[in-house]
């Protein structure tokens, strides 16, 4: 329990650290950016649209607490302001509908990449210092300093342009209307495929070197060596003994490389031009469309924070060592 | 400190030291040649961007060539669809793009240590309120950050790039090094020193400091790693200069100029190869680091002998 509350304020105070550094950003900046943007938007936009505008920005003569109380307030009820791109539509909207293609696409590319990369890793280390070692090891390190985008283009141009096996772009044909039926659901997939084999084959090298480690490590343990003494079968030395007790400590790792994997999926959907946080979060940019990309990174922030949350719960309930390492 | 009663001998101790690290040096290349792989791709790398002029007669901005051209004997890499040399923007492009990831990668490595050892070292409230601020720079995704910096910012050219990557990447580093410095600080020389009344920055720089050395270095380069793949991407989305010729901004400009629709895969390849082959060469050098750390990890030929002799112990 006392784990759970510590979990839980550290969440509390990330999630909070988050949205402060949304807020101070633009007014930390020399010449608040923000006054150039809002110059550039003044013709268009109403008087009350612009007065808000200035407040979520810095642009007023409020005192920086009272900016910053209303801020909270605003984001407490869920109120991110208007995207100045898509005027008058609330920024919350846009995310509402690219969050789920992001979060399909990364959850089910990361759910693969852990899986592939644990066995391989598994096995690897059992049979260390063989020909299958050598060789994934070197792939592993190479495939984990592949730019996300690039492998991206590299899918795009091979799949797409010379051999047309895939579609080039979106998430679905645009002559279908989305729905639950199989057709699109399959034309849904045929669209992801390729992005998802990109952050595959990009993040699966780290999980896969990082539990070859841990394997190791674990191998060396004396329990494991009175299990071989015992005349346990390979099997079970590997799986029972040694890869369950490895598992977890290369699951420490997962709060950066969630991070890592959610930053290489924004770079792999602005390739792909799939409409989810990653190619909105680009076009904000691009529009100067400041509202949209605070909301953007802001929930980019908050997604990765709760999975991360999520993931530590699991990890607690599967590892006692922890739940007592933490309140140490 | 005072030098008056040091014993005479003590100048061989750290000369002893450095020798024993060198000794482990080369008995883990024994066993283990992707250490010195990595080092001989690095070094490739760094000699082309430097030798630079020597090796191509254009400038990578020149755009007086046949746009689009495949690579041939003139333009060994082609030409973009401006009809510049993509030889010497290769070239010309690496100089910028090691130089931001290793400085980027070298602000990241020195506010690791200083964050991650000092409030260690003082403990109390600084280290805990240290602590926590460093696992929330931890926990927060890194790119989309920096993609909302740069936004900011404006403008960014390579400085900046290298600046912001390297303010906002030191976290994974500090957290390592402070767990380091707290297990350190219990061992029993520490304790000696302390007792004999050393002073306590002496201690954490001349005793905790030079005991996780091989830390460091693999944080400087695993963060280099990191900050040559965040500016790329940083680049490839068009957040830096792009009138500045890099690897990253050579993407963009491929990206942007059509370059698979047209074909161009030369245009493609080289820029985001050399990314990854920098990345791969110093993920090789950091195995050998590795494994100065982690005795564990040492490629041993003859570990299942000493495996089976421990066995026969038991």
């Amino acid at each position: 329990m006392q784990f759970v509350r510590q979990r839980l304020a550290f969440l509390l105070v990330s999630l909070w650290a988050a949205a402060t550094i949304n807020f101070i950003l633009p007014r930390l900046m020399p010449g608040n950016p923000a006054v150039l943007m809002i110059g550039r938007f003044k013709g268009q936009l109403n008087a009350r649209a612009l007065k808000a505008l200035e407040l979520q920005f810095g642009v007023t003569h409020k005192p920086l607490w009272d900016q910053y109380l209303i801020y909270l307030n605003n984001l407490i009820h869920g109120q991110l302001g208007l995207s100045l791109t898509y005027y008058p539509v609330p920024v919350s909207q846009i995310i509402a509908e690219s969050l789920p293609w992001t979060l399909g696409l990364v959850g089910v590319a990361t759910l693969m990449s852990v899986c592939i990369g644990l066995m391989a890793g598994i096995y690897i280390a059992w049979h260390r210092g063989g020909k299958w070692d050598g060789i994934f090891s070197t792939m592993a390190t190479f495939t984990a300093a592949l730019p996300y985008f690039w492998l991206g283009l590299l899918m795009l141009f091979l799949f797409g342009y010379l051999w047309h096996w895939f579609p080039l772009a979106h998430a679905y044909s645009t002559s279908l209307t989305p729905a639950f039926t199989w057709p699109f659901i399959r034309n849904m997939l045929y669209h992801a495929l390729l992005p998802a084999v990109t952050i595959v084959i990009s993040s699966m090298g780290g999980w896969l070197l990082g539990m070859r480690n841990n394997m190791i490590q674990t191998l060396g343990e004396d329990y494991v060596l009175f299990g071989r003494a015992r005349g346990l079968s390979q099997s079970r030395l590997m799986i029972h003994y040694a890869a369950r007790n490895a598992i977890l400590p290369s699951m420490t790792g997962f709060a950066m490389a969630i991070g890592f994997v959610v930053g290489g999926a924004l770079l792999t959907e602005v390739v792909f031009s799939y409409p989810g946080l990653g190619y909105q979060l680009l076009a904000a940019v691009q529009n100067e469309d400041y509202p949209l990309m605070q909301g953007l990174f802001l929930i980019i922030a908050f997604s990765v924070l709760i999975t991360n949350f999520i993931v530590e719960m699991l990890y607690g309930r599967l590892d006692p060592r922890t739940r007592g390492g933490v309140s140490k | 400190m005072s030098t008056s009663h040091v014993p005479i001998s003590s100048p061989t101790v750290p000369t002893r030291r450095r020798l024993l690290r060198w000794r482990a040096i080369g008995r883990i290349l024994e066993g283990d040649k992707r250490p010195i792989f990595g080092a001989a791709i690095l070094a490739a790398f760094v000699l082309l961007a430097v030798c630079a002029p020597l090796l191509t007669p254009y400038s990578p901005s020149q755009t007086s060539f046949v746009p689009l051209s495949a690579p041939s004997a003139r333009h060994w890499l082609g030409t973009t669809a401006s009809g510049q040399d993509i030889m010497a923007q290769f070239l010309y492009g690496g100089r910028v793009s090691l130089g931001v990831g290793f400085a980027a990668g070298f602000i990241a490595t020195l506010l690791a240590v200083v964050l991650g050892m000092f409030p260690a070292y003082l403990g109390g409230r600084t280290d805990t309120f240290m602590a926590t601020f460093t696992n929330i720079m931890l926990v927060i995704p890194g790119l989309p950050l920096l993609i909302v910096i740069t936004a900011y910012v404006h403008q960014t050219g390579p400085l900046v790039i290298a600046l912001v990557i390297g303010l906002t990447g030191w976290a994974w580093g500090a957290r390592i090094l402070r767990s380091q410095t707290l297990t350190l600080s219990q061992r029993d020389f520490v304790i000696a020193a302390r007792l004999a009344g050393e002073n306590r920055w002496r201690i954490l720089v001349a005793e905790i400091l030079p005991n996780m050395l091989s830390l460091v270095v693999a944080n400087l380069v695993f963060a280099t790693i990191g900050a040559i793949l965040a500016e790329a991407s940083l680049e490839f989305l068009g957040l830096g200069n792009p009138d500045i010729v890099t690897w990253g901004t050579m993407l963009y400009w491929a990206d942007a100029g059509e370059a698979l629709l047209n074909g161009a895969w030369w245009w493609i390849v080289p820029p985001g190869l050399a990314i990854a082959l920098v990345g791969l060469s110093l993920a090789l050098i950091n195995f050998g680091i590795d494994q100065l750390s982690n005795p564990r990890l040492r490629v041993n030929p003859s570990h299942r002998k000493t495996r089976n002799q421990k066995g026969a112990k038991l």
